[in-house]
């Protein structure tokens, strides 16, 4: 479908307003907003978050940023609570207790650590019930809300307050997660991963697939923390380009089961010049850790090789995988 | 027209539930209350309810689709026992503060550890503090009434309050008893629609649920819960006066056995209720002024009633199936103490710890209570008066 994005920025109102409380320099807002954007205007939706920097700062009673509905309740079953709404829209809209020219959507919002870790059950379990919701997930790297403590999303070496770097053990020792192939492994109809980068097109366009495909979808964006991770605030843009053109962080889809890469850089840069801005990552610039950058580097390349190994592998698959 | 049927207390729980049709069901399997969710999921196969069944992965996430379900402007209903009841315990508290008249049916089993499946109170017990109402059932005729009168209750403007229905894991939940069920047709002019004021689903009036809710606000709003439940208590009362002019039969806070001539009485909750009237009967037959207070409303707890009910007598004993383990007495007993001693009302109490784990509780062994409560007459004074019953050995 042709489109203006500049004309959908300009024109179509913000469904979450001006007057929170996140940090300067947090992607988290940027991405929400962007993802609420890619609903229909005439559509209601139902959001529900995850206790993290998001809820507390968007919502603190009396005051909300959010113009749709929304419901928080704990930490770790954002997607367990916007299953319950789901399937309260589904039996009223079927007794004909709502009225049927109105559209319900359902998104979650969760932070790597709901995510990730607390929250991987109930959104486990409320994707493979199959309920017709988007989850995204804002992967910050860490329990930022709490003070930069380690998660699974927590890439390896980095410098948290529950993986310190210390004299014997310098940061984090554990990769990270994958968990956007952990979804993919849910047989979901439509699971990709993005950030808001060149004009947040990629991200416009696998919300608004991932909000209006049938069935339970998932996003996973990155979305850098000024705090966390140790860069000026007004440098949030240059750090998303960096995580794209070094491969961290692959745009990419995957449709009933079938991958595409949606941004290949013609490039591919070093991974310094994504991990040198972020003090995180101070230590590894030290003289004798250079291992670290090289063994980063070699996760960085694997995995982006097995993402190329698996769009190949998938692109003749004619819906293997299908979700029905 | 009543019907007479025979049914378990899973079985007539499961029936209420059909007959309220709610919107929405989440639950998890947890002996002894699988079979509520089991039965009721051949209902939803069957097309018999309109409601949509989430077969959760966890208790947690029951009781989290429950608060999704509920504020979305749905009836949302869910079942279970022991550590499911824990694993939702922090879930338990928030249904509470968003005020969603959400209904649990929970099937009493002891709380791990060790792992026991059978009966006893613990796992109410961990939440009597959570903002619940909490009705205690003594057989399957009053856990299926209790879930008739459940929203009526829990949805009323004054209360808006979650609702949990108790009864005896296995001893009633598995027991098949005669029981009056009432039909479809007036269960469902009784129940009434659901109409929520706010909602997520209205797309006319969008809310925000859940906020963050520091210094400013929290305080105010937990006085409304607790004054919420004080209110509780009249609409329990209205309720249960509407529905005996329906069914004829009669419900209040408690139930008062052979009480007001009473010299000494027993109060208790469940199924325990039962053996405790056979007893007293016999007592009776024997010249012994022995009488029963059964606690129906435990949540709000009619501290001022019971205190009124009890102050003739010469000797209570409290009996609790659930030990509070913290070397003054049981929580049932703690809150007859205290109700009678704000009420002014001075007499000898004695309490018992009995049934732990599904250790039976014989009409022998409540006879022992009340030879022990004469005892203390004649003697006028209590011994260790937090005691165990029906313990093979002082634990040692």
């Amino acid at each position: 479908m042709a489109y203006n994005l500049k004309e959908v920025v300009a024109n179509k109102p913000s469904r979450f307003t001006e007057g929170h409380r996140m940090c300067a320099g947090c992607g988290a807002p940027v991405v929400a907003r962007h993802i609420l954007r890619a609903l229909k205007e005439e559509d209601h939706a139902v959001i529900a978050n995850a206790t993290g920097c998001m809820e507390v700062s968007t919502f603190i009673y009396p005051y909300t940023s959010w113009t749709d509905s929304f419901i928080h309740t704990a930490f770790e079953c954002a997607g367990a609570t916007l299953s319950g709404a789901e399937a309260a829209y589904k039996s009223l809209k079927k007794q004909g207790k709502l009225p049927e020219d109105e559209h319900t959507k359902f998104i979650a919002f969760g932070g790597d650590g709901g995510t990730y870790d607390i929250g991987l059950q109930s959104l486990s379990g409320a994707m493979e019930r199959g309920h017709d919701m988007l989850y995204v997930c804002y992967d910050n790297g860490a329990y930022m809300n709490t003070g930069i403590q380690r998660s699974s999303a927590t890439p390896r070496f980095a410098d948290t307050t529950t993986s310190p770097a210390g004299k014997v053990i310098p940061g984090k020792m554990q990769s990270r997660k994958d968990l956007t192939k952990i979804m993919v492994g849910h047989h979901l109809p439509y699971v990709a991963q993005s950030i808001a980068v060149n004009n947040m097109k990629d991200l416009y366009e696998k919300a608004e697939k991932a909000i209006y495909t049938e069935g339970p979808t998932f996003l996973n964006v990155m979305a850098p923390c000024p705090r966390g991770w140790g860069y000026a605030t007004e440098d949030l843009m240059q750090i998303n380009k960096l995580a794209v053109e070094t491969c961290y962080w692959p745009l990419y889809e995957v449709i009933d089961g079938v991958y595409h890469i949606t941004y290949k850089p013609a490039k591919k840069l070093p991974i310094e010049e994504f991990l040198r801005p972020q003090k995180r990552f101070k230590h590894m610039f030290n003289p004798g850790n250079e291992w670290m950058i090289e063994e980063f580097q070699k996760e960085v390349d694997n995995r982006w090789q097995e993402l190329l190994d698996l769009e190949e592998l998938t692109k003749n698959n004619s819906g293997l995988f299908k979700f029905s | 027209m009543s019907i007479r049927e025979r049914l378990s207390g899973n079985e007539a729980v499961a029936t209420a539930m059909k007959q309220i049709n709610p919107d929405v069901v989440a639950a998890f399997p947890i002996t002894p209350s699988t079979e509520i969710p089991q039965y009721f999921s051949t209902f939803v196969a069957n097309g018999t309810v309109d409601t949509e069944f989430v077969a959760v992965e966890s208790e947690h996430s029951a009781m989290s689709a429950c608060i999704g379900a509920q504020a979305a402007g749905a009836r949302a209903m869910t079942a279970t026992s022991a550590n499911g009841l824990s694993l939702m315990w922090e879930m338990i508290y928030i249904a509470s503060s968003l005020r969603l008249p959400i209904v649990l049916n929970l099937v009493n089993r002891a709380v791990s550890g060790p792992l026991n499946i059978h009966n006893d109170h613990s796992d109410a017990m961990g939440v009597r503090d959570a903002g619940w109402i909490m009705l205690f059932s003594e057989n399957n005729q009053e856990a299926y009434d209790n879930n008739l009168m459940a929203h009526k209750i829990a949805e009323n403007k004054d209360v808006q309050l979650p609702i949990m229905i108790c009864q005896d894991g296995f001893i009633t939940s598995h027991s098949i008893e005669n029981i009056q069920l009432e039909e479809d047709s007036e269960v469902k002019k009784f129940v009434g629609e659901y109409h929520p004021e706010h909602y997520l689903l209205n797309k006319k009036e969008p809310i925000a649920v859940g906020p963050l809710d520091l210094q400013a606000y929290l305080f105010e709003h937990k006085a409304q819960q607790g004054e919420a439940m004080k209110a509780a208590k009249k609409v329990i009362l209205d309720v249960s006066k509407d529905f005996e002019k329906w069914t004829g039969r009669h419900y209040d806070l408690f139930e008062s056995y052979k009480l007001d001539d009473a010299e000494i009485a027993i109060v208790c909750m469940n199924s325990t209720a039962g053996t405790t009237k056979a007893v007293v009967n016999k007592l009776r037959d024997n010249g012994v002024k022995a009488g029963l207070l059964k606690i129906r409303v435990y949540r709000p707890f009619p501290g001022e009633e019971v205190s009124e009910s009890l102050s003739h007598l010469k000797a209570i004993a409290v009996l609790d199936k659930a030990d509070s383990l913290n070397a003054i007495g049981g929580a049932l007993f703690e809150d007859v103490t205290s109700s009678m001693y704000v009420a002014q009302k001075n007499v000898p109490i004695v309490n018992y710890v009995y049934g732990i784990g599904g250790r039976d509780t014989t009409e022998k062994d409540i006879e022992s209570v009340y030879t022990d409560l004469q005892e203390i007459i004649k003697n006028g004074k209590i011994e260790n008066p937090y005691r165990y019953l029906g313990l093979r050995r002082e634990a040692k």
